[in-house]
């Protein structure tokens, strides 16, 4: 993955990527007044006079999102500006009423800063590679136009008009398709941690415009295209893939790459040109006079310091020193904030009725969760969020397996009977009788049944066809419906068969 | 009986209060003379006679029944049509915005209302407040009710862009009105006019609701028979107000209480660069009685220096329309105002047809020059210049002020001029601001107070300057003033 190319005619292409995010900051109003920002309301119903821009109407900052975005700095740490400044980006569009953008250009709020990324998710032991932010700044979002309401005029819903964004700028330091992938996974899964962002591409919470050129090995940076407002990893990936294929098509047929802003076509794989340099808008940006610059204190850093949460990285870490955790589980585990909260849930539940400390009931739990849990809850076509059971319960149902109390095989059938009923495991547990039985005497019962109802067998195996044991093993935990306990079981076998 | 419409703020206020005539017959009194005026002035674009009956009608049923009446309880005043007044025609004197009506009061208004003044109607303006002789309205031309002494009658500009306002205080239409000042539009009208504007230190007054011509220089104020109207007005004007970013978050001092004339102990700068080569003798001679008459109010005189005043003209008309070109791009026929569609036209036609028709001469020249100077490659050696002279502007102030407690100069570099006279000559007109313009750049709180007559028996203005935040350092040294100009002349009428 290191060395993804692209083979041209005339040899190996590389091709260097760099991401531009918007992320929509999670906070009740938006950035310069006080309309509510909800996803999926009645069109125009959250529109305030400022974001409608009425003669007369004036921006102020939202601290919310300011916060947001010093903390998201914080959690890559980046350089936080105290001094930072909003300017105006000017062009005319029907979605943007006051004829600019407030953005940031000149001071943005968070300088360079850094993400690191695994190079192989499926292996987090595979190397890291670190990528680097720029900058991240403060801007509004524009309101959305409807070409599909009448036959020749088009509508404006300005609901998302006014929403706070950041835009995330990382440098040119991605080398392939699943690097960037990568990058915007782990981008996406820090921004929920810090909660700044819900990471909702569908919803188009984070969207991401895509810089693509590309070069032979070694040599200087070639012309990049930028593809706007792509709404997937997969479709940045496609992007990428489409878009370093095309460059090295045209720069081998002799053409020339033009900077130019490009479109990506999800139905097609493919981009098209939007606007050439030359089209480019003259924003004429200038500082906003209607505001004045946001200048932070150290008051207000270390409150936004002292609120993060442990973050992904260090969250892994913890698991693997502190609970001993494989790698792989680890980052399974932390790679999003609402599983890493659900396992600590269930590792808190769980170790409270097993009356254990926590990192003596980890692996139990880390190994349950995601063999067992992640696998149930997708046959429901669910997921942990809306899982039906809760941490509580499951911690039960460990405690249940941790004391012996079921076996493991029969722990299955619980969770299933559990997320089918809603019932407590140990309630079912009773209710079905499965509690698993270290009765000799009932097994030894069975079990010399089974060895007088297979003569020839046992005649086999004892003429050194060890294989049948399992063969045992398998009869005599059927005639127990599964509830013998399987390490009495081999044991009183062993004897039997001598 | 007193002829109630030759009263100002703080009689009627006074008189409301005390019961020599109720609220209801001041402003029918206004009311009448805006009605008889306005075909031949054009000072208001909307007169609302009902506005000012309902509000007298609660000032005096307030105080049948014993209720504080308020800082202006009973006092009808006049409200440039720049401030967004709820179901009111709010135009900027503009063809966009004709017809436009808010949903939403201004702040500064809302503040008066609050304080009992009703509102006898929108007064006439600049387009955009962009002109300094009204003369760019949409709606015609305001007239100077002031004539020449030569018996030729000519139509005088009444300044602007607070062009109807001043018309309207200077012809006995209204006791007061409000403005706003960019580059002098308070100042430059009331000195043309013989009335007394104020404009307070930048952010004292919320910009919230008013239309933005150049939001870093916009900048609201009272104007008024005098001194004393005017602090009175600027108290309920001014205020802290958390829905403008830019708005100075300190206490309001007691403006009006506080006055006084003696200047003993107070140093008036006289800027030496202000004295420019051609000046008009007239208003030489009055910069003089000016200084003459604060020397007598116990003043001591210091010459002051003010070197980068020369740039202060051109750096404003970087800065003013570069904001200017961005905050008039809302006017796009989109949402509201004037929307010009033809048939079979895209977005882009929309804008240029609505822009095109929308918008009068000087607005347009505005858009042009403001978006030049911030054009890529352009924006340096314009913009980012203009704002070091704003920056140095501001230090010239700082220094002096070493020297003095506030600084004596002419409002404007003349009397007022004949409609016509310089509206095919923007660089001329832009001239008249040369002496108001240094304050705005700097933020300082200034105000224009009459000084006599000159030889064609127009008014002269005095302008006052002082530190940021001193307004009571410029209402102080406008009344030393006031008292010693005995400025009592006033417009015969003719209209």
């Amino acid at each position: 993955m290191n060395d993804y190319r692209i083979q041209g005619a005339t040899g190996d292409w590389e091709v260097v990527i760099g991401l531009e995010v918007h992320a929509q900051i999670t906070t009740q109003s938006k950035l310069f007044s006080g309309a509510a920002t909800e996803f999926g309301a009645e069109p125009n119903s959250q529109v305030s006079l400022v974001d409608a821009a009425m003669p007369g109407m004036l921006p102020v900052p939202n601290r919310e999102c300011i916060r947001q975005a010093v903390r998201t700095g914080m959690a890559i740490d980046a350089q936080i500006n105290k001094y930072s400044r909003f300017d105006r980006k000017n062009y005319f569009y029907a979605d943007l009423p006051q004829g600019y953008q407030i953005s940031q250009l000149y001071h943005p709020i968070v300088g360079t800063g850094s993400i690191e990324i695994s190079l192989d998710d499926k292996e987090p032991e595979a190397s890291t590679k670190t990528i680097g932010v720029e900058r991240i700044h403060v801007e509004q979002d524009a309101g959305k136009l409807m070409h599909d309401q009448h036959p020749t005029m088009s509508y404006v819903d300005l609901n998302r008009c006014g929403v706070a964004l950041m835009e995330i700028v990382s440098d040119p330091d991605m080398r392939s398709p699943a690097e960037a992938g990568a990058y915007l996974r782990k981008l996406r899964s820090v921004l929920r941690y810090v909660g700044s962002c819900d990471g909702n591409m569908e919803e188009g919470s984070m969207r991401a415009d895509v810089n693509v050129s590309v070069r032979k090995p070694g040599e200087p940076f070639g012309t990049r295209t930028e593809t706007k407002n792509v709404n997937s990893v997969r479709f940045v990936m496609a992007t990428i893939e489409h878009e370093a294929n095309r460059q090295v098509d045209v720069i081998e047929s002799g053409g020339t790459i033009v900077q130019e802003t490009r479109l990506f076509d999800p139905g097609s794989g493919t981009t098209r040109s939007m606007r050439s340099k030359e089209d480019a808008h003259d924003y004429r940006y200038f500082p906003d006079p209607d505001l004045l610059p946001v200048e932070l204190d150290d008051e207000f850093l270390s409150e936004c310091r002292d609120s993060l949460p442990e973050l992904p990285d260090a969250k892994r870490h913890r698991y693997e020193n502190e609970f001993g955790l494989s790698s792989y589980n680890a980052g399974v585990l932390t790679a999003e904030v609402e599983t890493a909260r659900w396992f600590e849930l269930l590792l808190m539940e769980s170790a409270r009725a097993q009356g254990e400390p926590p990192a003596k009931v980890a692996k139990q739990a880390a190994n349950w969760l995601i063999s067992e849990l992640f696998g149930a809850l997708n046959k429901l076509g669910t997921d942990l969020e809306n899982s039906p059971i809760s941490p509580e319960k499951s911690g039960e149902l460990l405690a249940l397996i941790g004391d012996g109390t079921i076996s493991g095989s029969i722990a299955k059938q619980v969770l299933e009977l559990m997320l089918e009923t809603g019932d407590a495991a140990g309630v079912l547990v009773e209710r079905e009788g499965l509690k698993q039985t270290s009765d000799t005497g009932a097994i030894e019962e069975v079990i010399a049944k089974i060895l007088a109802d297979n003569a020839d067998k046992v005649a086999d195996y004892k003429g050194g066809k060890d294989k049948l044991f399992g063969f045992f093993v398998g009869q005599t935990m059927k005639a127990m419906q599964g509830k013998a306990n399987p390490q009495v079981v081999n044991e009183l076998l062993k004897k039997a068969l001598g | 009986m007193t002829d109630l419409t030759e009263l100002g703020v703080a009689a009627i206020r006074d008189g409301v209060a005390g019961g020599d005539f109720t609220a209801l017959e001041v402003a029918e009194a206004f009311n009448a003379n805006v009605a008889a005026a306005q075909s031949v002035l054009n000072a208001f674009i909307t007169p609302t006679p009902e506005k000012a009956i309902e509000a007298a009608q609660a000032v005096d049923a307030k105080r049948a029944s014993g209720e504080p009446l308020g800082k202006m309880g009973g006092v009808p005043i006049g409200m440039k049509d720049l401030f967004a007044t709820k179901g009111v025609q709010t135009s900027a004197a503009s063809h966009i915005l004709e017809g436009f009506t808010p949903e939403y009061e201004s702040t500064v208004s809302q503040k008066l209302w609050d304080a009992g003044a009703g509102m006898l109607g929108k007064l006439n303006l600049d387009q955009f407040a962009m002109g300094s002789s009204n003369e760019t309205s949409f709606f015609g031309d305001a007239i100077n009710p002031w004539r020449r002494n030569d018996g030729g009658n000519a139509a005088l500009a009444p300044g602007g862009s607070s062009g109807g306002s001043s018309t309207a205080v200077a012809a006995r239409l209204c006791p007061a009105a409000t403005g706003t000042d960019t580059g002098g539009s308070i100042r430059q009208p009331a000195a043309f006019t013989g009335i007394t504007g104020a404009k307070p230190t930048y952010g004292r007054c919320s910009r919230w609701g008013i239309v933005a011509f150049a939001s870093s220089l916009d900048q609201a104020g009272p104007m008024a028979r005098d001194v004393r109207d005017c602090a009175i007005m600027m108290e309920v004007m001014a205020g802290f107000d958390p829905k403008d970013s830019t708005s100075l978050e300190l206490d309001v001092p007691s403006w009006e209480a506080s006055l006084s004339p003696d200047m003993t102990g107070k140093r008036v700068g006289i800027p030496r660069e202000y004295r420019l080569d051609g000046m008009d003798a007239d208003v030489a001679k009055s910069w003089d009685d000016g200084i003459a008459w604060l020397k007598d109010a116990g003043a001591e005189i210091v010459d002051i220096s003010l070197p980068h005043t020369k740039y202060a003209l051109p750096a404003y008309y970087i800065i003013a329309p570069a904001e200017a070109s961005s905050n008039l791009a809302r006017y796009d026929g989109v949402r509201y105002g004037l929307r010009d569609l033809p048939e079979g036209a895209g977005l882009q036609d929309m804008y240029a047809a609505t822009r095109a028709a929308g918008f009068g001469a000087e607005v347009k020249r505005r858009i042009l020059i403001g978006t030049y100077v911030l054009s890529a490659g352009y924006y340096d050696a314009y913009y980012t210049q203009a704002q070091k002279v704003r920056t140095l502007i501001s230090h010239d102030f700082k220094n002096a002020w070493s020297l003095c407690d506030v600084a004596l100069a002419p409002t404007a570099p003349s009397a007022a001029f004949a409609l016509g006279d310089k509206s095919d000559d923007p660089l001329a007109m832009y001239l008249n601001d040369v002496y108001a313009v240094p304050a705005s750049l700097a933020g300082l709180p200034a105000m224009s107070v009459p000084a006599g007559l000159n030889s064609e028996g127009l008014p002269l203005g005095l302008q006052l300057i002082g530190r940021e935040f001193d307004e009571q350092g410029v209402l102080n040294a406008g009344l030393a003033l006031e008292q010693r100009a005995g400025f009592v002349a006033k417009p015969e009428k003719w209209w």
